[in-house]
């Protein structure tokens, strides 16, 4: 998907006139705060908009200098090495941590003009940290997703909401069990069923997938793309890069604090770009079918073991881009 | 109760629909229904043991008398009154102020209890293991030495508030690191603030008078004993107040569990939150031991005893603290002063003489269940 066929898929998820009528409707309703964040993510505006940012810790510059924005309507992945600053890209959006420059705008509005509550009618967050100091059960975390709603006239879907977002993320079967007692993936998808129940417009995921099996990583990112095509925004941090491939409309490559590229899987996704950024070598091959990008670190073939007898083999195995890499297995055997 | 039926995976069609479908059936608590039957039979216990408390003593009234005694006063004769010429003023002067301090102490020390474990999201916090109670008695002595009176009969009070809330503060700034509360620093923390009040203490009391020393000492072991309705009326409005407010805050605790960042992200000033819930615990547990000395472990046994059987959610956990908190410290009084003829043995020493046992034996049942401490 190119950048182009992605403004045009943004362009057509709500209409200006739909947003100004929401608005005076709640405006009659008399609740302007939850007027301000019930209203339809607007088209054509980003949902949110980071504009030169830079984070330095204890004299560590972790983001420098950048610039990223999500629209309604689309799944942005960033991607980046480890440490590369993708979960402080994320944090500044969510306002966990404070930028030294820059501005950071949600829904057209500065971050520091957002109250508390407001944010979390408007954003949700998952952490890759999804714990719970008692046990309480996943039903009674799930309903906790409904806390900045209280007291506004959507708090009366409260019950079915939850309802919906534990069938949705398939936690039914330990719906009354204590999160404490969980498996991991257990308790991130009960922690996924808490962000989609605070009903936000925009999804901001934190390696969502990492404790989860891979059918699970697909459903996942499949109600990621699911909301994206209902007028949200997704941004997610992923590190498997084919997951990226298959589920982004877009891709933000992080590397040493700085965005390196961003624009459509196809675009970021090459080997070379990846290579120099994850110093590994890397192909990108193409599925058979839906001809989504798949990417995976250039592996070395091992030569079959003849005899259980020989000695330290070496052999030069001939790589797609011409040159030899040198494998030598291990160690006679006695 | 929270029974669901398949919602997912197709009506049990096909092998993957029928394994989602199914529900866990175990552990099952926190229904609306066990938390109805746990406040009945709390309000309930308090009546009858407040009832019962009264009656007993060395001028011994049966449970309707003491009840034809309230009743009177509100106009109601339908109960006898009590047989004994000096039952009645006994029971109004002496015994009734006695059983309500232990009530309005009982709801503070387990309403605080439940505050502080929810603010540190940790189940080891206790007023008194954080060194408030020992941090406020600190407070008191002071102003009992040093003979301080600038506010009348409210000065211990306001003392042990003003030496609790530092002693809250200074543990909650000490034993916090990015923006987390680590167990052992809380614990450690605690240590050294209680060390550094039993040294305040132990500086009073080699400073004091005969008198001055032994009211210090009373300090240290708790008592109800000689509590005037005077002393009730300086305690309830202040315990009325905290437990409204913690009350309200209790949704905010519920979020504060999922942890800073994500109660945060749901809309919860968190600091602010955590701020209001010191003073307010250092305001419960200075008024609570203030007239009564320090009464150890009902902060913590209560909270934990209540949430294992109705589950963690705070608005109900709150209202069970509240009651049994205040069960407890009336029938612990009753014992208090029943146990051995003609002697009042102190509160705190009984209180923590069963409270100690008792919690381990709770540590190490909640161990062995799946989600323990979270």
């Amino acid at each position: 998907m190119s950048v182009f066929s992605r403004r045009a898929a943004t362009a057509s998820v709500e209409s200006p006139e739909f947003v100004g009528m929401a608005g005076r409707e709640s405006a009659i309703i008399g609740d302007s705060m939850a007027g301000a964040t019930d209203a339809p993510l607007g088209s054509g505006e980003p949902a949110l908009r980071v504009q030169r940012a830079s984070v330095e810790i204890g004299g560590t510059r972790i983001l420098d200098d950048v610039s990223f924005d999500a629209a309604p309507g689309e799944v942005v992945a960033l991607i980046g090495p480890n440490g590369a600053g993708k979960s402080t890209l994320l944090s500044v959006v969510t306002g966990d941590q404070a930028v030294t420059t820059g501005a950071v705008e949600i829904a057209g509005r500065p971050l520091a003009d957002w109250s508390l509550r407001e944010l979390g009618r408007r954003r949700a967050v998952l952490q890759q940290q999804n714990g719970v100091f008692f046990p309480f059960t996943v039903r009674e975390v799930v309903a906790m997703g409904r806390a900045p709603w209280q007291g506004t006239p959507r708090d009366a879907d409260d019950d079915r909401v939850v309802e919906e977002s534990i069938a949705l993320t398939e936690t039914t079967r330990f719906r009354d069990r204590p999160l404490p007692s969980l498996s991991g993936g257990e308790r991130a998808r009960a922690s996924l069923a808490r962000i989609l129940a605070q009903e936000t417009g925009i999804l901001l995921l934190d390696e969502p997938t990492a404790a989860l099996d891979l059918r699970h990583q697909e459903d996942v990112l499949r109600i990621a793309r699911d909301r994206a095509r209902a007028g949200d925004c997704v941004v997610v941090v992923l590190h498997d890069l084919s997951l990226a491939a298959a589920y982004a409309d877009r891709i933000v490559l992080i590397s040493a604090g700085r965005v390196v590229a961003d624009g459509a899987p196809d675009a970021v996704l090459t080997p070379a770009l990846l290579g120099s950024v994850y110093e590994v070598e890397v192909e990108v091959i193409r599925h058979p079918v839906t001809g989504t990008a798949i990417v995976l670190p250039r592996r070395a073939t091992e030569p079959a073991i003849e005899s259980p007898k020989h000695a330290a083999t070496t052999a030069a195995i001939p790589s797609e881009s011409g040159e030899s890499m040198c494998v030598s297995t291990l160690e006679e055997t006695p | 109760m929270t029974r669901v039926t398949p919602t997912v995976g197709g009506d049990g069609v096909g092998a993957g629909g029928s394994l989602e479908a199914r529900v866990d059936p175990l552990p099952r608590r926190a229904g609306v229904g066990r938390r109805a039957v746990l406040f009945v039979v709390l309000g309930v216990a308090l009546v009858v043991v407040s009832l019962v408390a009264a009656g007993t003593g060395q001028l011994a009234i049966a449970p309707d008398e003491v009840l034809g005694s309230i009743l009177h006063r509100i106009g109601v004769t339908i109960w006898p009154l009590p047989s004994h010429p000096n039952g009645d003023s006994a029971l109004w002067t002496i015994r009734f102020p006695r059983v309500a301090m232990a009530v309005l102490v009982g709801a503070a020390l387990a309403a605080s209890g439940m505050i502080m474990q929810a603010i540190f999201g940790n189940p080891l916090a206790e007023p008194g293991v954080v060194g408030v109670s020992s941090g406020a008695a600190l407070g008191a002595a002071a102003t009992i030495v040093l003979g301080l009176n600038f506010l009348g009969d409210w000065t211990i009070a306001f003392a042990a508030f003003v030496t609790g809330l530092l002693a809250t503060l200074l543990v909650y700034a000490v034993s916090r690191a990015n923006g987390k509360t680590e167990v052992v620093t809380l614990v450690l923390t605690g240590i050294a603030v209680n060390a550094f009040a039993g040294a305040g203490l132990a500086l009073f009391m080699f400073l004091a008078d005969t008198q001055s020393r032994e009211a210090i000492v009373f300090w240290q072991l708790g008592s109800l004993n000689g509590s005037r309705w005077q002393d009730v009326l300086v305690v309830l409005p202040v315990v009325v107040v905290g437990i409204a407010v913690a009350l309200v805050l209790s949704r905010r605790f519920d979020l504060l569990s999922l942890g800073e960042k994500a109660a945060r992200h749901l809309g919860v000033n968190v600091e602010a939150l955590r701020i209001v819930s010191i003073v307010l615990v250092a305001l419960l547990v200075g008024g609570a031991v203030a007239f009564v000395g320090i009464i150890a472990f009902v902060g913590l046994v209560i909270p934990h005893l209540m949430r294992m059987i109705i589950g963690p959610a705070h608005l109900p956990l709150l209202i069970a603290s509240t009651l049994g908190g205040a069960v407890l410290l009336v029938a612990a009084d009753l014992v208090a002063r029943t146990a051995i003829p003609m002697a009042d043995l102190p509160i705190g020493l009984l209180t923590s003489l069963i409270g100690g046992p008792f919690f381990f034996w709770l540590l190490r049942r909640t161990r062995k269940k799946a989600g323990g401490w979270g």
